[in-house]
Order: C-alpha cells, then structure tokens, then sequence
C-alpha cells in the first residue's frame, strides 16, 4: 500500500466516524422532539376509573367517559345473552366467541369501548339490523356483543382492561 | 431573468442593488415576458396569492382572541363573534376564505389539466403545487378543528383514525397523533400550532412555484413553445397585472357575497354545537372540497383499502406528467382528450355530490361507479389516448393564425414536429 492510499483511508475513517457521531446527536435531539407528541403524564394519570353499576336496569345500559371515550356498560336480559350466543362464528366477520367478551360468572355485564373500529365514531344503541349497535358514520352494525355483524368496520368493538371490585363497582383501565 | 441586465437609475439605488439585487428582481417581474394570449383561466395564481394572504392576515388577527383550549375554544370563538370589534367580519372572511381557496385552486388545476401545463419542461411547477394543494387540505382540516364544535371534534376523529388502518403501528400513531387516548385538549392545542405554521410553509412553496414558473415561462391556451420576448409576448406590467387585478374584482364581490350574505351556507350547522364525546352527530361530513376524496374513502368497503384509495387519489396526480404521452400539451387540439377532460370534470363534481350524501343505496353505486372512472381517467385514459389520439394541427406561434385570418394548413405545425 502507498503512503497516499493509506492517507484516503485514515480521511475516509474520520469521516464515517464524525457521520456517525453527528447522526447519534441529531436523532438524540429529534427523538425528545417526537416523543413530546405522545400523552403526556396528565394524560395517562387518567388511565382508571371506577363506575357505580348499581342502578343499572336489565336490558339498560349507562356511557361512561374513560380516557375521552366513551364506555358502553350494558346489562343484559338472559334472552340476549342466548341470542348472543347463538349465533354461529362462521357469521362473524371477527369471530370471538360471546363468552370471550364478557367476564364469567358475570355474563349479563358487557363493558366495551363505545368507539367503532372503522373510524371512531360512537355508534347509537338499540339500532341496526342486529338487535346491537349501530354507527352512523358509515353503517356498521353491531350485534348484541359488541360484535362487528355488517359494514365497513374491521374488527369487534372492543373489550377495555376491567374488573369488578365488588358486585355493584367496576374498576376500568 | 431578462435579457438585459438592470442598472437602476438612481445612484442609491445602484448602490443597493449592487449589494442585494432586489431591483432588479422587481424588474424581472414587471418585465417578464407573459404569452399574449392568456385567457381569464390564467387569471387565478393571481387570485390564490390574493387568497393566502388574506387567510393569513385574518389568522393573524384571529389568533389574538382565540383561546385553544378544549374548555374555552368554542366559548372564544363565539366571543369573537359577539363582542370583538368586526370580530364577526374576519371570522366570517378567514371561514369563506378557506372555501374561496379551495374554489381557486380547483379552477388553477383543472385549467393546468385542459392546457397540460403539467407536461415537460413544467413538471416541477405542478409537483409544488401538488404540494401547496396538499398542506392547503391539512391546513384547513386543522382549522375546522379549532372552533371545537360537534363536527370539528367528530371531523378531527374520523380524519386522524385513517390513520389506524396502517397495519401494525397504527394505533401508535393514532394515539400519537392525538397526544391522549382520543382527539382532547394535547389535540386541539398541537393543530392550532400547526395551523399557525402551514400558511408560511405554503408562502414559501409559492415562491418555489413561481421560481419554477419563471424558468420556462407561462404556458398559454395554444400550449406551443414561444420566444421570449418577441412578438407573442407582452410584459407582465401592465398588461397581465391589470388583466388579474379585473379578475380579482369579479373574484372579490362572489367573497364578499358569501361573507356578507350567506356567511354559514358552506359551513354545517352541527358545527355551532359544542364538542361532545359521548355523541356523534347523525351524519358527519367534511367541508365540501374534500367530499370527492371522502366518496372514494367510502366507496371501499374495507377500512384500509378506502385509506389507500383515498389517498392514492392525490398522489396519483404527482405522477400524472409521465403518464399523459400525448406530445400536444393544449386540448384544444385534442378533440379526444378534451371530452375525457369534461367527463373527469362532471365525474369529480358527482363525486363531490355523493360524498355530502348517506353512503348508501344508489349514492354507494354512484361513488364506486365515480371512483373507478377517476383512476382509470389517469392510468388508461391518459396514456392511451395520447398515445393513439389524431390530433388537430397546432399553430406555428400565438400570432400568426391570427394575424392570417385563421390556422392554414401552411402555417400549421406537423403534430410530429416539436411543439
């Protein structure tokens, strides 16, 4: 090797090395600028809240705001929970089966996230051609499980992190 | 820039245009040498100047009394409304200014579409544009936002949960987005911001547009190459400027109608209803120069589909001057071309009328039908016909067939020869 290869080299490594140097920098310092976009502690300190289920009525069902959206909480009649549960996954664009949904020994309590799948919308309740929900964005319907039946939605609506702290409290989130 | 080089008379002037040589910019600019032959459809870059700044003088001023904050945007707006001096008037000129934009702009592209003005060597200039149309859209969804009523809340949800349909990180984004778990406060406050920002990014694309436009001149309605200067040209002072100053004025008082008379008609009443989370509106639907975009979205009976059309609907278009292989640039020598163009016309205005309707039924048919024809317009219409189309013979200069008395076969240009 020449003296005057071995220079090029020696240049070329202080080059790829200060590239790299700088790149690390620029993206240390761009990272904080996109990570700032995401929720902020504020935002996530909201991430539970407990809902008083007592009052609700067969057949009824309350909207609780969880994170800004709404949560469906529906008591259901044994004759939905057997409707519910008859129908056949083969039908289902989403198959999930209605005992999947719900918790057990609790099966009249379907806790969802009111918010249709396909672009956010709140579906209204007790309409549609499934006896469920549906969203007048865009015409889902949804069964009463919650499940996507017709429409442009990919997916079920779906079940948040909950639990039931005693018989008449949930704990969402 | 001209030919000759600019000496400015006065000796301080001389001086200073020695150090920063804004004179002789401003010469290049009354000088420039403008086809002959422009018609009135020429006359909106002018108007959509007129237009951005207008948008940005009434935002500068209503963000002096707007509050972004989810609590006390909807209350803000109303008091610039009620108890701001002529706070009604520039609200009402900034909302109708966003609607006269978006008319401008159409009429500029669909007259860039019938002269081919995007064709070689003026690709650049139409990809800028492009661009200017796509941060005008973004900057208008944001704005809509910020009055916080029923469809700015619902609006602002269904446009950024498009963005869930990308497989995998979807829902990141969303939720990033939004800066909370659904379109809040982080979300109104960080679009209000970028409202703010948009309209100067715009500025600076236009003067990219109009760099570019300068390089190889304007196109004109015969669509041929002309020499600059010669005698198919005139300066742009005083002729042009007086020509878009006329348009401007027909331009003003259609504003000022809207602004004065009919302030709300382009808007949706939903929109005076405060933000609710807990309900949607019955039927959402955007400000109506997106609507032929939402038919496409809706026409698609799956979630990520309907995005990807939608949004290849405009990309498409940053494609368009590879695939039109017609030579002939104007289409009033394309007696084939020209009909297409107005079926594309009539296709995006129905477009346009089956998005503000239910998707369903017959308007479902309709957008589909609206929806496959607009693709096939630029991926098989263009390239075929340009291909196989006979086109009429185009005239050797702006002049000449005028001059004559009418475009003799002698005078008349080969299709073959370069236009």
């Amino acid at each position: 090797m020449s003296k005057e290869e071995k220079k090029v080299n020696r240049r070329d490594f202080l080059f790829t090395a200060s590239y790299t140097v700088g790149a690390v920098g620029v993206g240390a310092v761009i990272w904080p600028m996109i990570d700032q976009m995401n929720p902020d502690k504020a935002q996530q300190a909201l991430a539970t809240t407990e809902v008083d289920i007592s009052s609700v009525e067969p057949g009824k069902s309350i909207t609780v705001l969880w994170r800004g959206k709404p949560i469906f909480i529906k008591k259901r009649t044994s004759e939905e929970i057997a409707e519910a549960r008859a129908v056949k996954l083969d039908d289902l664009p989403d198959p999930q089966k209605d005992e999947d949904r719900v918790k057990e020994g609790k099966d009249e309590w379907l806790v969802m996230l009111g918010v249709c799948t396909h672009l956010g919308c709140v579906p209204l309740k007790d309409k549609g051609d499934f006896n469920g929900w549906f969203c007048p964005c865009h015409g889902s319907h949804y069964d009463v499980s919650g499940r996507i039946r017709k429409g442009p939605a990919p997916t079920n609506m779906e079940i948040p992190k909950f639990e039931f702290v005693d018989s008449n409290t949930i704990k969402i989130g | 820039m001209s030919e000759h080089e600019y000496t400015p008379k006065s000796k301080a002037g001389k001086w200073f245009n020695d150090r920063l040589p804004l004179l002789t910019l401003g010469a290049h600019l009354t000088d420039y040498p403008t086809p002959k032959n422009l018609n009135y459809w020429w006359t909106f870059g002018g108007i959509l100047t007129f237009c951005l700044i207008t948008q940005i003088v009434t935002g500068i001023v209503l963000a002096m009394h707007y509050v972004a904050h989810a609590d006390l945007a909807f209350a803000s707006v109303e008091h610039i409304m009620r108890d701001v001096n002529y706070g009604w008037l520039i609200r009402y000129i900034h909302s109708n200014g966003a609607s006269m934009f978006f008319l401008a702009v159409y009429i500029h592209i669909f007259r860039s579409l019938f002269y081919g003005s995007y064709k070689s060597p003026r690709e650049v200039i139409w990809i800028i544009g492009l661009m200017i149309y796509l941060l005008m859209m973004a900057a208008a969804f944001m704005g809509y936002v910020l009055p916080w009523g029923q469809m700015s809340f619902w609006g602002a949800t269904v446009i950024t949960n498009l963005f869930s349909a990308i497989p995998l990180v979807g829902d990141s984004i969303t939720t990033w987005l939004w800066g909370a778990y659904s379109v809040d406060n982080p979300t109104l406050n960080r679009f209000f911001s970028l409202h703010y920002l948009i309209p100067f990014l715009i500025l600076g694309l236009v003067v990219l547009h109009i760099w570019a436009l300068h390089v190889p001149g304007n196109n004109n309605p015969v669509g041929i190459d002309i020499k600059k200067p010669s005698k198919d040209t005139v300066p742009f002072h005083p002729y042009i400027t007086i020509k878009d100053a006329f348009a401007l004025l027909v331009f003003m008082i259609i504003f000022a109608g809207f602004v004065f008379f009919t302030p709300n008609v382009l808007g949706h009443s939903d929109n005076y209803i405060p933000a609710n989370p807990l309900v949607t509106p019955a039927h959402i639907v955007p400000e109506w120069y997106l609507l032929p975009f939402y038919a496409i979205l809706r026409s698609v009976p799956d979630k990520l589909g309907g995005v990807i059309l939608m949004f290849s609907a405009i990309f498409i278009l940053f494609v368009l001057p590879w695939l039109d292989t017609s030579k002939v640039r104007s289409a009033v020598f394309r007696p084939i071309y020209r009909q297409f163009f107005w079926i594309l016309v009539i296709d995006v205005l129905m477009l346009g009328y089956v998005g503000a309707m239910p998707a369903e039924g017959i308007y479902l048919v309709l957008a589909r039908v609206g929806t496959i024809y607009y693709f096939l317009h630029f991926i098989v219409v263009m390239p075929v016909v340009g291909y196989l189309e006979k086109t009429d013979p185009i005239p050797m200069s702006i002049s000449e067939p005028v001059l004559t008395g009418g475009a003799e076969p002698s005078l008349a240009r080969k299709v073959n020869d370069k236009v």
